[in-house]
């Protein structure tokens, strides 16, 4: 079996993070319940032919991943993998109100074509020319890890030597608002300082892209090894540490071994006691990171700690605003991701340095 | 790592039967499950047929025995129906005694409710425990459950109606590297006014019977199913001695990078998905008994997946039908749907015939199997291919 | 009729997210789809949709539409021969 290489990154999220030669070193900040990513200039990117009909999770997957090919010096890939949870939800809702609100009468085609979950994957397909393999997964928050896993698997096996995978998903309106009556979104505004402390329900809602290239070979430029990726569909809180123990012995990697644990805590009262088990039970003396002040809460929000992870592993830095608590590594080669949302779709990712 | 990936057990829901045994039924007499639409009001009603499930949700909740307070959307309960026949038939009593994942598909998820509840959510407090029922891996999260699959590795594909055979694909290749042992795989996918609205404004849907690879085609009808199948690993059929109803030989999927809905002129994408299936499977052409084809009556699929199979299989065409006249085209999940009817087929030895076909496509000579044959089949080969270029093939097996 | 026109041209840009497209550089005899402004499939189908709830006239074959949208020319002609509001 081949090992696997995360060989270039594009991310766009709530923070300035499209170019690779920086890494977090202005943080954008904000006081608020619901924050939406640091725009590129699409037309940059995109021609305005081709951007006319495209939903905004279209154009941060076009960019994001031109960003991250162009950074993996590449021009296409074997295959396109994507993970979105809820696919361009604008078009989505554009296409239920209009439904109802012209009664089923002169409903025009696009947004219809754009609320299709694997839109962002088979445009990207098409502006790259790209005939190869193309899947979408759409499973909450294992959308992303179900890409990567599958990518993986592929990539192992030789089936494919580069695989353009990510993570997407957009804002709307009528679903920021839906979710706020059922206390999924913060009932108070929260700066990124206070999110963890803010004893709230519900998270800050966000948006973002953040994609990769995977590959099979080791390059100048590679970032790390994506070693392995595991995900559960559910994890009762008293299981948690028996399947990170589990996950490691598999891949023969000792709680010692890991030199950061980086936890995808989002303030959420009820449900960040899982991130708080692991911080506070076998990792308390591990450094840790937390992300989701940075970029907030989405479906794909996860990937953005890829992201994180990998830049960490690329520069040997830990920018000090992800700190979640004091411990200092004396050396950054291997780590930790874990992810759920809403005590549901559990993760756990390794990275390491190579 | 299983060199073999045996399907073990099927589960079906559709226009044409609420199981197995009423879906093979219906398909060697010809017996057709469209009609008018009763359990949506539509203003397109009178102009768009439709296969409809029988059951109304209410129904759908006794069969399950779900509490009043539940909060599935119809495609859960169709999922989940399907998936426990699936379970039953494989005879797997205990689902923890190996290690078992789910792998479904959708493109619908809960859109019903959100349809229907869209404003009324807003003040009606009753009605908001569907909100969390909307996006379409809640769907799958019931249907695991139903399963009692838990700590695993569960996921849902969406890729428009290519969907459920991807999700056979993903599960062949889980069992094949040896991360999971048994793998439910299959789609679901309830009708909505979103997808008959949607496919109105493509000006795709037709108002009669559809009519698969007929020149006159006027378009699809929409249909409502679920599907499922158990995938288990060689390891596992031979400690359980299981019966093996078929195998999964071959598998490919394919963009044709050509247009956001439309599939290209030659069908680029459906001839790499066949071809690389070929490959996976050892396999040539000649090699294929039949092929259960796409054909949703479109003027734009049915042309281009003619071409594509004329592309690859040349002189040695075997016997081809599309099984959408009988069901109409159940998206998401008419990979899966077709999979149990390539099993059945090759169960039976049996080809369906390809109803409705009456005058020979213009563009080129190849024509349907129209009436129901019975031959001796040994690999059946099923198309699925759908919106943003997206080509999947998979080929099921006598043989591992 | 070149009232209309205009019209056209207004409503083809803003229906159809031309942005960058102004109405003046779209000639009443140029081509709408391919070589020429680069309309699509898709676009025709939300110019039928614009005949129809602008206009009143309903279109039932898309490749109807393709002729019809030949030009602005051609299109206003034959919108002001069977517009029915």
């Amino acid at each position: 079996m081949k090992k696997v290489y995360i060989r270039g990154v594009g991310s766009i999220s709530s923070q300035k993070t499209l170019d690779n030669k920086e890494f977090l070193d202005e943080i954008t900040g904000y006081n608020d319940t619901v924050i939406s990513v640091v725009n590129p200039v699409y037309k940059d990117y995109i021609p305005p032919a081709a951007a006319r009909r495209m939903a905004k999770g279209v154009k941060m997957g076009v960019v994001a991943s031109k960003v991250a090919l162009e950074d993996a010096g590449l021009e296409n890939v074997d295959a396109i993998i994507t993970g979105t949870g809820m696919g361009c939800v604008v078009d989505s809702e554009k296409f239920v109100s209009a439904i109802i609100d012209n009664n089923e009468e002169f409903l025009t085609p696009t947004s219809f074509i754009q609320s299709t979950h694997n839109t962002v994957g088979g445009q990207i397909a098409l502006g790259l020319g790209c005939k190869g393999y193309n899947f979408t997964y759409v499973h909450a928050s294992n959308s992303f890890e179900s890409a990567m896993l599958d990518a993986k698997m592929q990539l192992e096996f030789d089936e494919a030597s580069s695989i353009l995978i990510g993570g997407v998903d957009e804002l709307g309106a009528h679903t920021v608002k839906i979710h706020r009556l059922i206390d999924h979104i913060k009932p108070v505004e929260v700066s990124p300082a206070n999110l963890l402390d803010s004893g709230t329900k519900g998270a800050v809602f966000s948006e973002g892209a953040n994609f990769f290239v995977l590959g099979n070979a080791k390059k100048e430029n590679t970032y790390a090894e994506l070693v392995a990726v595991e995900t559960f569909n559910d994890l009762p809180e008293e299981n948690l540490l028996e399947a990170v123990k589990k996950f490691l012995i598999d891949n023969n990697v000792l709680i010692e071994d890991i030199d950061v644990l980086i936890q995808g805590n989002n303030g959420d009262v009820v449900y960040d006691r899982y991130y708080n088990s692991l911080s506070q039970g076998i990792f308390s003396k591990t450094q840790q990171i937390y992300y989701k002040h940075l970029c907030g809460e989405f479906n794909t929000a996860s990937s953005f700690g890829v992201w994180l992870g990998a830049k960490i592993l690329k520069t040997q830095q830990v920018p000090d605003i992800v700190a979640l608590n004091d411990v200092k590594t004396s050396k950054l080669e291997t780590i930790l991701l874990y992810n759920q949302y809403r005590g549901e779709n559990h993760s756990f990712t390794l990275l390491r340095k190579c | 790592m299983s060199k073999g990936v045996a399907i073990t057990g099927m589960g079906i829901i559709s226009a044409i039967g609420d199981n197995v045994a009423e879906n093979y039924n219906a398909l060697i007499e010809g017996r057709k499950g469209i009609s008018r639409i009763s359990k949506i009001d539509t203003v397109h009603k009178d102009a768009i047929m439709v296969g409809e499930i029988e059951a109304s949700n209410q129904e759908l909740v006794n069969q399950l025995g779900l509490p009043s307070e539940n909060n599935y959307c119809r495609t859960a309960m169709l999922g989940a129906i399907a998936a426990k026949q699936s379970i039953a038939d494989a005879k797997i009593s205990d689902i923890k005694k190996y290690k078992t994942g789910l792998i479904s598909a959708t493109s619908v998820g809960g859109m019903d409710m959100t349809e229907k509840y869209f404003y009324e959510y807003l003040e009606d407090k009753e009605l908001q425990k569907y909100i969390e029922g909307h996006h379409a891996g809640d769907s799958t999260q019931k249907i695991a459950e139903q399963l009692g699959i838990e700590q695993s590795l569960v996921t849902t594909i969406s890729t428009a109606c290519s969907s459920a055979a991807n999700s056979i694909m993903f599960g062949a290749r889980l069992i094949k590297s040896g991360k999971l042992d048994r793998v439910v795989v299959g789609g679901t996918d309830c009708l909505s006014k979103f997808t008959i609205n949607g496919f109105k404004t493509l000006m795709i849907l037709s108002d009669t019977y559809n009519t698969p690879f007929d020149e006159n085609r006027k378009g699809l009808n929409l249909g409502e199913a679920a599907a499922f199948l158990v995938l288990e690993s060689d390891a596992v059929v031979k400690a359980e001695n299981k019966k093996v109803l078929a195998y999964v030989k071959g598998y490919g999927n394919a963009n044709d990078a050509y247009h956001q809905t439309a599939s290209s002129e030659n069908g680029d994408g459906a001839t790499l998905a066949m071809e690389k299936a070929l490959k996976v499977g050892g396999l040539q052409p000649k090699d294929i008994d039949y092929i259960n084809a796409h054909g949703t009556a479109t003027g734009n699929n049915d042309l281009s997946e003619g071409r594509a199979i004329i592309r690859v299989f040349g002189e040695d065409l075997p016997e081809f039908s599309s099984t959408k006249a009988y069901t109409g085209h159940t998206l998401a999940a008419a990979g899966a749907i077709e999979a149990v009817y390539a099993v059945l087929a090759l169960q039976n030895n049996v080809i369906y015939p390809n109803l409705n076909f009456k005058t020979q496509m213009k563009e080129f000579d190849i024509t349907p199997q129209t009436v129901l044959k019975e031959k001796e089949l040994d690999t059946v080969l099923s198309n699925s291919l759908g919106f943003g270029g997206n080509c999947s093939t998979v080929i099921f097996s006598k043989q591992a | 009729m070149s009232k209309l026109k205009q019209e056209l041209k207004e409503k083809i840009i803003e229906q159809l997210n031309l942005e960058d497209v102004s109405i003046e550089e779209i000639g009443d005899d140029d081509a709408l789809f391919g070589d020429g402004l680069g309309l699509d499939s898709i676009d025709a189908l939300e110019l039928i949709v614009m005949l129809d709830k602008d206009y009143g006239i309903k279109l039932s074959d898309p490749k109807e539409g393709r002729k019809i949208f030949e030009s602005i020319e051609v299109m206003a002609n034959y919108i002001a021969a069977n517009r029915t509001k």
